[in-house]
């Protein structure tokens, strides 16, 4: 189905010994800050190819959940694993090595500003890769390509509007082609016609590079899209298109409530929920 | 009571955390990787940078010292010795010292200011997910700088101050020039070389590491960075007269 012309399916065998291992799971991870408890006792599992999205308020602990995944912050309790790796217990230097198979897209996007569009996309490959300019330049032609940003190579982060800055995190991101990618609310603040262009390239990274994804939103109108969409090439075209039952049923939904899993299930299940909080939520 | 043991605790912590960072900053320096292009930048910067402040402060300080001690010198006849009197205090003492406030002033608050905005804005954060070392990136290449251009600055800032301090001489004490030039070399010891030598190695590393501490552990958005760029000014600047103090005796014992 991939064809080799576009960004080809991501090369890390990501569950190659047991077919449905999980490529991400947290075990009962708590942590507290300065005495307050920021989450507690969080267990969830991402299989390879799936998509979970992290609903909850603003200050119920989501950030902090993609910012343990990726090592930046430790648990005070619990275990995570990422790719069947313990990583809560590594050093930092084993850290960076799992951390390349993480793409983040952080909450405002944390493009660096002193770096202009296109020496942002090609940081990794190009600082910590030291690949060839050449190389590194046609990736991250590439990769902006991808998210409709081509002509934006040599921009600085300033020039840019919000939707721009956060379709050139994706961009960033997905430029090492990790097998997972961590989604910080890279919707919010966005209109809802830029908010389907963002979602629209999650879509086709799940479909057409098999990426895993955590998704983190507060915006169930985004978190619903991803879920019901997917994509298909037609010829050279890509088209994300509404998705079959069976395909909906395979994002999953976590809600948080105060750092607790209040809710979890897919996107029926979400929507027949009966509890008020999750109620709230949904209207 | 209570608010003072908290005080307290929280002022070790954070020498402790400071501590910390200084070693990881030694550490960083003596393995790999590097990164040439930040270190190459950040002299250019700091050097550069600061020249211009330190080069107009060393002049009117050395002016203003031959000034007033032009005034006192006569009280005892002795007018001819202007230029000792210049060279020794600025060698000594003040060039050191004025480069290292000004460093903490222009340098200590740009760090400061700079890394503090890419702590709130979670571009550090943003750097470690994408494999790279803070510490080797930003904070490595700055100390670099501070530590190796603080002694060029300091060396200029003298020049110019005993300049600025032969100008003085001569149209307003009216001391001849070959009085003055012959005074400042008898005024300078290989000691006190040694020592103004010594002293803005130190000043500089503790100016940049303290500039990069506030700025990595910014909090709170912009307030946090307006905050951490004024703790940074005034710690670096208290910590510049204290070091200065601190190697000064230190120094005296072992050179003299
Ligand atoms: N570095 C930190 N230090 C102290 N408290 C923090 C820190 N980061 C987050 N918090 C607190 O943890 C809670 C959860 O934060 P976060 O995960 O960012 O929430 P969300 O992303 O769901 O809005 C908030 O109450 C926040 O104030
Ligand atoms: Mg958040």
């Amino acid at each position: 189905m991939p064809q080799a012309s576009h960004v080809s399916v991501s090369e890390t065998p990501s569950g190659a010994t047991a077919p449905q291992a999980p490529v991400l799971a947290l075990e009962h991870v708590s942590l507290a800050f300065d005495g307050k408890q920021v989450l507690r006792d969080v267990s969830f599992a991402l299989l390879p190819g799936h998509t979970k999205v992290v609903l909850g308020a603003s200050g119920s602990g989501k950030s902090t959940i993609l910012k343990l995944v990726l090592g930046l912050l430790r648990p005070d309790a619990g275990r995570i694993f990422v790719n069947g790796e313990r990583t809560d217990t590594m050093g930092e230097h084993d850290l960076m090595r799992v951390r390349g198979d993480l793409g983040m897209v952080f909450q405002e996007g944390a493009l660096f500003d002193s770096l202009s569009v296109a020496e942002n996309v090609g940081y990794r490959l190009d600082t910590e890769m030291r690949l060839p300019a050449s190389e590194v330049r046609e990736r991250v032609d590439e990769v902006l390509g991808f998210v409709g940003l081509r002509d934006f190579l040599d921009r600085m982060p300033s020039e840019l509007s919000g939707g721009q800055r956060r379709r050139v995190a994706i961009a960033r991101a997905m430029a090492t082609k990790p097998g997972i990618l961590l989604y910080d609310e890279a919707t919010t603040g966005l209109d809802p016609i830029t908010a389907i262009t963002v979602d629209r390239e999650m879509v086709k990274l799940r479909d057409l590079e098999q990426v895993s994804s955590v998704i983190v939103t507060h915006q169930l109108r985004d978190a619903f899209y991803v879920a019901t969409h997917e994509a298909v090439r037609d010829g050279a075209e890509v088209r994300v298109v509404p998705a079959d039952a069976a395909k909906a049923d395979e994002a999953e939904f976590i809600m948080l409530r105060e750092g607790v899993i209040a809710f979890e299930g897919n996107a029926a299940e979400l929507r027949a929920a009966t509890d008020p909080y999750i109620r709230t939520f949904l209207s | 009571m209570t608010p003072m043991v908290e005080w307290l605790k929280a002022a070790v912590l954070e020498v402790q955390e400071y501590v910390r960072l200084q070693g990881a900053v030694v550490r960083a320096t003596f393995s790999r990787p590097f990164y040439y292009r930040d270190i190459v930048e950040q002299f250019d910067r700091i050097g550069l940078g600061t020249l211009t402040v330190v080069v107009l402060t060393g002049f009117f300080t050395g002016a203003v010292l031959a000034l007033q001690s032009g005034i006192t010198l006569d009280q005892f006849g002795a007018r001819p010795f202007v230029g000792r009197l210049v060279s020794a205090t600025m060698v000594k003492n003040l060039g050191p010292v004025l480069t290292g406030l000004m460093l903490a002033g222009r340098v200590g608050s740009g760090i400061a200011a700079e890394l503090g905005s890419m702590a709130v804005t979670d571009q550090i954060n943003a750097l470690r997910a994408l494999g790279t070392d803070p510490i080797r990136k930003l904070v490595v290449p700055r100390v670099l700088a501070g530590f190796f251009m603080a002694p060029v600055l300091t060396v200029i800032a003298n020049a110019v101050g005993i300049f600025g301090g032969w100008i003085i001489a001569v149209l307003q004490l009216r001391v001849a020039s070959s009085v003055y030039w012959t005074s400042v070399v008898d005024g300078l010891y290989l000691q006190d070389a040694w020592m103004g030598l010594i002293k803005p190695f130190l000043l500089g590393f503790v100016v940049t590491t303290i500039g990069c501490h506030e700025g990595l552990r910014t909090r709170g958005g912009t307030q946090g960075v307006g905050r951490a760029t004024t703790s940074a000014v005034v710690t670096a600047s208290v910590a510049v007269i204290a070091v200065d103090f601190f190697t000064t005796r230190l120094l005296i014992t072992l050179l003299y």
